[in-house]
């Protein structure tokens, strides 16, 4: 069997992707939209590093991902104030050996034992670190944090990274080569025992692997890429704070990689620039947003727990395995009961939202997918309410259809053998 | 002939249960070795101790002359003794060819590589061809080992466990639940992959025992009761009373 060959084609695609995609969205929002999603790209696949690829839950991955943005700014502070001939686009990489430095230090202690082990010390570190922020204020900067000025570093090539657009194509080229190195790894013999870990740590030392190694391995890589993205935000805010390093970013770059799905490399990738967006536009439309990422995290958990990747590639083969036929008709029934039900508690959630919330301040009337109502009358509670309660049985009756639609297709996939 | 593997009074006991007591063998490079005795008599323990998933509570091992006790199963493994497990123990979302490739990347020094790609490891490569012909699973090489049938589940734990090539190798009963085709074919295989290696297995089956074996060990309550040739073990008066009852005569 000769090599199996790297395809040219997707790596094509997302370099040309990466180059064009300011000439479509030009716009200031989205350009700052497009360059948080290149670093949540690079935070995200280092992410999966560990759960994906060596099935390590970790609370704790922001830490990282902050270290490596707050010596980040430092260096850029050092540097404009030793007027130092260092220029912005080696600064991601100090933000990564920081990463590295720390992923080392803090995984020596971590990584010996996997599983719940794992996690709680994860979560541990992540509070350690998160609550000395507000200790060592002269590193941390506080409440406001550190800031930074990076059009004030030497000038690259006559480039200063003065405007968005120069910043949004450095993070798209660290963001292309980190996507490549982090892909080529999982091609390794190295990446190829992370998987063995993953599957089956007692196995792995009974060929001659120590599974504690493979861990610390792959969490120091982890946190040299989340080094990295932390660097990259540095250059793109010019400000680090002690959020960045919380247990909140933890929890984003979890959903984001759970999101996506945590069974493929692209998974990550897909849940970064779907939840960066969400979090950026849903933030505009309601304040209940965060609400919204949790339960579309457990809608992921509980019915899609390969991601939105896991079940596209799913659906794919069966479409192609000629499943449609059969797939449509109980689709066509899911859908709208899906969307009712879905739709019904969205206005609970923001009728709910205004009348708890924000009624005293802003009053109870609002507008509600383009119609005016008012939160403290009944109708629109009673409308929403109808919506949700018909949504739901109808699912509930509908869902055992989908279930016999996809045995079908299970069933003629197996007996073909694809 | 040299001293592959030597236990020397080897002792277990989990709290006051003792399940090896005072334990001595010798075991010569390139001999097969069986293990037998009744349900609970160690012998599990045994190849856990000396494999160093478990520590023994006194006594030494030593592989090749060197001592072993103590080390943590990598390393032994590393010194050259593989085992296989009882229950299939794989890593079953990982293809046929990615389980052998994971078992052979440390004996050929590609350690924890990860600057070069795994396909282009040609001896990698190689080894895994070479394996899933030895094993009969060249046919299903991208099947994850989890949906295999049992038979070639089992057959691929013995692929495993000799993929890195050790020169020792302990086989944890290799033939358990299978029917008697299959057992035949298991014995073939094992014959044919053990081939100038040392192999101690644990065996319940009496046939699979005596047509593999030079020598065989009787456990009984954590002691060896006899050792000894099979044609000598089969005429042995306590171990007759002991184990063997009238199953075999």
């Amino acid at each position: 069997m000769t090599a199996r060959r790297v395809p040219l084609a997707p790596w094509l695609a997302f370099a040309l992707i990466l180059v064009a995609a300011p000439c479509v969205f030009p716009s200031a929002t989205s350009l700052t939209m497009m360059s948080l999603m290149g670093i949540m790209i690079i935070f995200a696949l280092s992410y999966n590093i560990l759960l994906g690829q060596t099935g390590l839950l970790s609370f704790g991955h922001a830490v990282y991902y902050g270290l490596g943005g707050f010596v980040a700014i430092h260096a850029m502070n050092a540097v404009i104030r030793n007027k130092l001939g260092v220029s912005i686009p080696v600064i991601p990489l100090v933000g990564g050996l920081a990463g590295l430095a720390f992923g080392v230090l803090f995984g020596l202690v971590s990584t010996r034992r996997a599983g719940i082990v794992f996690s709680m010390i994860s979560l541990g570190i992540g509070e350690l670190v998160s609550s000395s922020s507000f200790i060592l204020r002269t590193f941390f900067g506080g409440e406001e944090g550190i800031t930074t000025n990076r059009s004030k570093l030497t000038s690259f090539f006559g480039y200063k990274f003065g405007p968005q657009l120069e910043v949004y194509y450095l993070i798209a080229v660290w963001c292309f080569f980190c996507v490549l190195a982090m892909y080529a790894l999982t091609r390794t013999p190295f990446g190829r025992m992370c998987n063995a870990v993953r599957e089956n740590p007692e196995r792995v030392e009974f060929v001659g692997y120590s599974p504690r190694m493979v861990r610390l391995i792959a969490f120091s890589f982890a946190a040299f890429f989340a080094g990295i993205a932390g660097g990259l935000a540095a250059i793109s805010f010019e400000i680090m704070n002690a959020q960045q390093l919380g247990a909140q970013q933890s929890s984003l770059v979890l959903l984001m990689t759970y999101i996506g799905g945590v069974g493929s490399f692209t998974g990550p990738i897909v849940g970064a620039v779907i939840i960066t967006f969400l979090q950026i536009m849903l933030s505009d439309v309601t304040s209940a947003w965060q609400l919204y990422f949790g339960l579309m995290f457990i809608a992921v958990v509980l019915f899609a727990p390969e991601g939105v990747v896991g079940w596209t590639t799913l659906h794919l083969r069966a479409l192609r395995g000629g499943a449609a036929r059969r797939l449509a008709p109980a689709y066509a029934l899911i859908g709208p009961s899906l969307a009712a039900s879905a739709l019904g508690a969205i206005m609970i959630i923001e009728l709910t939202n205004r009348q708890l919330a924000e009624a005293r301040s802003e009053g109870s009337s609002m507008r509600l997918f383009g119609f005016d109502v008012d939160a403290s009358t009944l109708p629109p509670w009673i409308t929403a309410a109808t919506l949700f309660a018909a949504g739901t049985v109808l699912c509930f009756r509908v869902w055992p259809r989908v279930g016999d639609a996809w045995g079908a297709v299970n069933a003629r996939l197996h007996f073909r053998g694809d | 002939m040299s001293t592959a593997l030597a236990l020397i009074n080897l002792y277990k006991s989990f709290g006051p249960v003792q399940i090896i007591c005072d334990v001595s063998l010798n075991i010569a490079s390139g001999e097969r070795h069986a293990i037998i005795g009744p349900n609970g008599a160690g012998k599990s323990t045994l190849f856990n101790l000396i494999s160093g998933r478990i520590q023994p509570s006194s006594g030494e091992v030593h592989l090749n002359g060197e001592p072993i006790t103590g080390l943590s199963p990598f390393e032994i493994n590393r010194r050259g003794l593989s085992r296989s497990f009882q229950i299939t123990n794989v890593f079953p979302k990982m293809s046929v060819e990615e389980n052998l490739r994971c078992a052979a990347l440390w004996s050929l020094g590609h350690k924890y590589t990860f600057w070069s790609p795994i396909d282009r490891l040609s001896d990698v490569r190689e080894r895994a061809e070479c394996l899933m012909e030895c094993v009969g699973l060249t046919a299903r090489r991208h099947v994850s080992a989890g949906v295999l049938s049992y038979a070639e589940q089992r057959a691929l734990e013995i692929g495993v466990t000799i993929g890195g090539s050790a020169d020792v190798v302990l086989l944890d009963e290799p033939t358990a639940g299978m029917n008697n085709s299959e057992t035949e074919h298991a014995v073939a295989l094992i014959r044919r992959v053990t081939e100038g290696k040392t192999l101690v297995m644990v065996e319940h089956d009496m046939g699979v025992v005596f047509s593999l074996a030079d020598r065989i060990s009787v456990l009984v309550y954590g002691q060896i009761i006899a050792s000894d040739t099979p044609g000598r073990i089969r005429e042995d008066p306590a171990v007759r009373e002991a184990y063997l009852g009238q199953a075999v005569s």
